[in-house]
């Protein structure tokens, strides 16, 4: 569904993304992965629109949408999150989502009514008519969210809307995310918090340096030496290899 | 729309509206339709400034188009008033959206937006005091002629009905707007432009479309002016008074709120009307308050006037709220 | 076409009003670079030191060059306490709020210049305004002379406070990274207002040395301002140099343009390139840093 192959994305002499290609199948939950600085984001951000690569191509449903600017790629089915939630302050929690509805619906009694629905899906019913500044960060995370799903997109991109909440946070939002796509959303995330990534994830891609080092199973990719490496450095793989045989 | 947000705009329109029928003096109604007219000025740059958060410095471009293209249309070519003022609200929105595009395209935000749309009046103001078809530094003096098709009433009575009526279209108008698919995503580009475009609202779209109403609602403001006063030159069309005064309204009432422009116009003009009485002789002691109120709204009450009575009722629900509360807790 | 001996005379009086420009300019830019602010009350401002030199020299006999440092010190305390007391706490740090304050109190200062003044314009009255100095064909204003001279002078004078003294350090220090400035254990609303206080007491200066060959009324300043933002955002924002080549370039264009298109449209070729540059420049011309 999603496909994006060989890109570059440079910012004056530094490399924040270099060739990287990843696949993401309809109907799929595929993670990406990988150290801090890695380019995750920034990948993120060529795909939704809103940075153009220095090379490479993004394309979406068998076309190139490599020029479209960011909001007529989420006409056409594309929505993201931010990881650094960004709420519109002056608006409610329900105009904040509605905001999300407007795309598909001109009427604003239509555009209210879905967003009050997306509202109550992922858990903020009780919240809509609070001021979007008075939520918690795990409230934000949910919004920000929530804002993405009323654009009833085909793809969604999470970049870590897992961060920052505890893990009962985490338990409650991890069925939600499942249920989305349960419901034909493909979803594309970013995420920190591998117990979540090996629970939701079929597919799962590793980012290092601006460059994919691995790509399968949850189960394979942690196995996976480089991965290890790229995490905890250099030698890391062999040491710990070392220290469970000899625990064993 | 509710009732409950309507009701406050109908009264405040019932006690204008009457104000003719009780008050026959010159100067107060003089007064009403000179602050009508700033605040229809002044909703135009509500529009933009206030729920678009893109606030103008430069609204004298608008306001003088509509006054000039108006003035040129009914002197030289003998057209209709109304009809002036339709084809003057045209082009001031063109203006408004020309403004727009060139600053918004070329990425002007804050402090730069404001610049460029000053520096945008000036120049309107300096080709106005040139060119020969604007009558240049003598300016333009329309015809004294009453009559409905003139747009020219023999009572000030009149005109305050029909300057009120514009005022209230335009009240509803930023009414529908705060409900609409419009307004949502001009709130968003306002508070977040990267945000609103991830949910695929077209930024420059959206603040092009506030620029073009925003400018036309201050152009008919302008045609308004001509008809009242009969004359303009650049300095009053084009001058930076109108620019001050269209931002100022706002920010005093309330930015970006239906009520806003309406409520502050009033306050200042009555505040600076209170100032002139008790020192008649100071020339300047008006804008002078202003100045000072501005500094305070900024400093004290971001949300203008209406933001302040909002707190304090809430205040006062509250400590009602905490009485009731008590005097159960007592029995 | 004008002779060849008007127009290199209207390119040297250009010259000479545009180190003048960059004098007020650099208040501005310095300003901008440091706070990051548009000060609206500039013009304002300026217009409150020319009447200061007014009173001084007409009430007084003070004379405006033995002034200059006299009134540099005030407005120096002027502008600390300015941004300290109003400016800072007021905007509570938003841009949009400060160029309203800012417009707050250049309405404030105008229309009290208004109400004590009254509207009637001033000007000194010396017999020095007049001299004049031959160099071949051309006419100098030696009055105009010293004020070029003398903007040169401060300029450079900034520059070196900039780049060489600790205040100037701390100064470029907040302008780069406020919060690591502020960690290192510089107090930056200090430095906010000290950085203010000597974009006011450039004005101060430049009051000084525009009054012989100038007028004053209590809505002078606006001509100025934006003639000022214009230098500011030619030559790049927050840059010295810049703000000098900007004025100079500024004041050949005004000269010129007030010689082929006359008195009135003069003034709409500043306003073009303010616009133009803004639009596809906003770096500035000269500002390659910016």
């Amino acid at each position: 569904m999603l496909s994006v192959e060989d890109i570059t994305m440079r910012f004056g002499g530094l490399v924040a993304v270099g060739g990287a290609s990843l696949t993401v199948p309809k109907g799929a939950i595929v993670g990406l992965i990988g150290p801090n600085g890695a380019g995750k984001t920034t990948l993120f951000g060529v795909i939704a629109g809103f940075l153009k690569p220095t090379s490479g191509r993004v394309s979406f449903e068998g076309c190139d949408i490599t020029a479209l600017p960011a909001h007529v790629r989420a006409q056409e089915g594309i929505a993201r999150t931010f990881q650094i939630v960004q709420p519109f302050a002056g608006l409610n929690v329900r105009e904040n989502i509605a905001v999300g509805a407007f795309l598909r619906h001109r009427n604003s009694a239509d555009a209210h009514a879905l967003a009050d629905a997306v509202g109550h899906r992922v858990g903020l019913g009780a919240d809509l008519d609070k001021p979007a500044s008075s939520l918690t960060v795990a409230g934000r995370k949910r919004l920000e969210l929530a804002r993405a799903l009323a654009t009833e997109p085909k793809i969604l991109l999470l970049d870590e809307v897992l961060a920052g909440l505890n893990p009962s946070e985490i338990r409650d939002i991890v069925p939600v995310i499942r249920s989305i796509r349960d419901e034909g959303v493909t979803i594309l995330m970013i995420e920190h918090v591998m117990q979540a990534v090996m629970n939701l994830c079929e597919q799962v891609y590793v980012l290092a340096q601006g460059r994919m080092i691995a790509q399968g199973t949850p189960q394979d990719v942690c196995e996976d030496p480089h991965v290890v490496e790229a995490y905890l450095g250099r030698g890391a793989a062999e040491r710990l290899r070392t220290v469970g045989a000899n625990h064993a | 729309m509710t009732l409950r947000a309507t009701l406050p705009i109908l009264i405040i329109l019932a006690v204008l509206a009457a104000i003719p029928l009780l008050a026959t003096s010159n100067s107060v109604l003089n007064f009403i339709v000179f602050v009508l007219i700033i605040t229809l000025a002044a909703q135009g740059w509500n529009v933009l400034g206030g729920v678009g958060g893109q606030s103008s410095f430069g609204h004298a471009a608008f306001f003088g188009t509509g006054a000039y293209v108006s003035a040129i249309l009914q002197s030289r070519f003998g057209i209709n008033a109304w009809a002036a003022m339709a084809i003057a609200m045209g082009v001031g929105a063109i203006v408004g959206w020309v403004i727009g595009f060139l600053s918004f395209r070329a990425g002007l935000r804050g402090s730069y937006f404001a610049l460029v749309t000053l520096a945008f009046a000036e120049v309107l103001r300096i080709l106005a005091n040139a060119a020969g078809f604007t009558g240049g530094a003598a300016g333009l003096l329309l015809k004294l002629n009453v009559g409905f098709a003139n747009m020219q009433f023999s009572s000030r009575g009149a005109f305050l009905w029909l300057a009120l009526s514009l005022v209230a279209l335009t009240l509803f108008l930023s009414q529908w707007i705060a409900s609409s698919r419009f307004g949502a995503q001009l709130v968003a580009v306002r508070e977040n432009e990267e945000a609103a475009r991830a949910l695929g609202v077209d930024v420059l779209a959206v603040k092009l479309r506030a620029i073009t109403v925003s400018a036309a609602i201050t152009a008919a403001a302008g045609c308004l002016y001509l008809q009242y006063f009969l004359y303009i030159d650049a300095n009053i069309a084009y001058g930076l008074w109108i620019s001050v005064e269209a931002l100022l309204a706002p920010m005093v009432g309330g930015k970006g709120l239906v009520l806003g422009p309406i409520i502050g116009a009033f306050t200042l003009h009555g505040l600076g009307e209170a100032a002139k009485t008790f020192a008649a002789s100071v020339p300047g002691i008006d804008l002078a308050i202003y100045g000072i109120i501005l500094v305070v709204v900024v400093a004290f009450a971001p949300e203008g006037v209406l933001g302040v009575l909002k707190k304090t009722q809430l205040w006062r629900k509250r400590k009602a709220h905490a009485a009731t509360k008590l005097s159960e807790e007592a029995a | 076409m004008y002779s060849l001996d008007i127009t290199l005379e209207a390119v040297l009086n250009g010259l000479l009003t545009g180190a003048v420009y960059a004098l007020i300019a650099l208040g501005l830019t310095l300003v901008y670079g440091v706070l990051h602010i548009i000060n609206f009350a500039h013009g304002a401002l300026l217009t409150t030191a020319m009447f200061a030199v007014w009173v001084a020299y007409t009430f007084l006999g003070i004379d405006n060059y033995v002034l200059i440092p006299f009134l540099a010190v005030i407005f120096y305390a002027l502008g600390y306490a300015l941004q300290r007391f109003v400016i800072g706490p007021a905007s509570h740090g938003d841009d949009g709020n400060i160029l309203l304050v800012t417009l707050g109190i250049s309405i404030v200062l105008e229309n009290a210049l208004l109400a004590i003044f009254r509207s009637d314009t001033r000007s000194l009255t010396s017999d020095f305004s007049f001299e004049v100095l031959e160099v071949g064909p051309l006419l100098i204003s030696k009055p105009r002379l010293i004020g070029f001279a003398a903007a040169l002078v401060v300029t450079l004078l900034l520059w070196l406070v900039l780049a060489r003294t600790d205040t100037g350090k701390a100064i470029r220090a907040v302008a780069k990274e406020k919060l690591g400035a502020s960690l290192v254990g510089i107090d930056v609303r200090h430095i906010y207002a000290v950085t203010f206080g000597i974009g006011c007491a450039t004005l101060a200066v430049a009051a000084c040395l525009l009054m012989p060959t100038f007028y004053v009324n209590p809505r002078v300043g606006g001509a100025f301002v934006l003639v000022a933002f214009t230098v500011v955002v030619l030559g790049g924002m927050g840059s010295i140099p810049g703000a000098l080549a900007g004025g100079l370039f500024i004041g050949v264009v005004e000269s010129l343009s007030g010689l082929y298109l006359g008195e009135s449209l003069g003034q709409i070729g500043i306003f073009l390139i303010f616009i133009l540059v803004l639009l596809f420049r906003p770096t500035g011309l000269f500002g390659a840093r910016a």
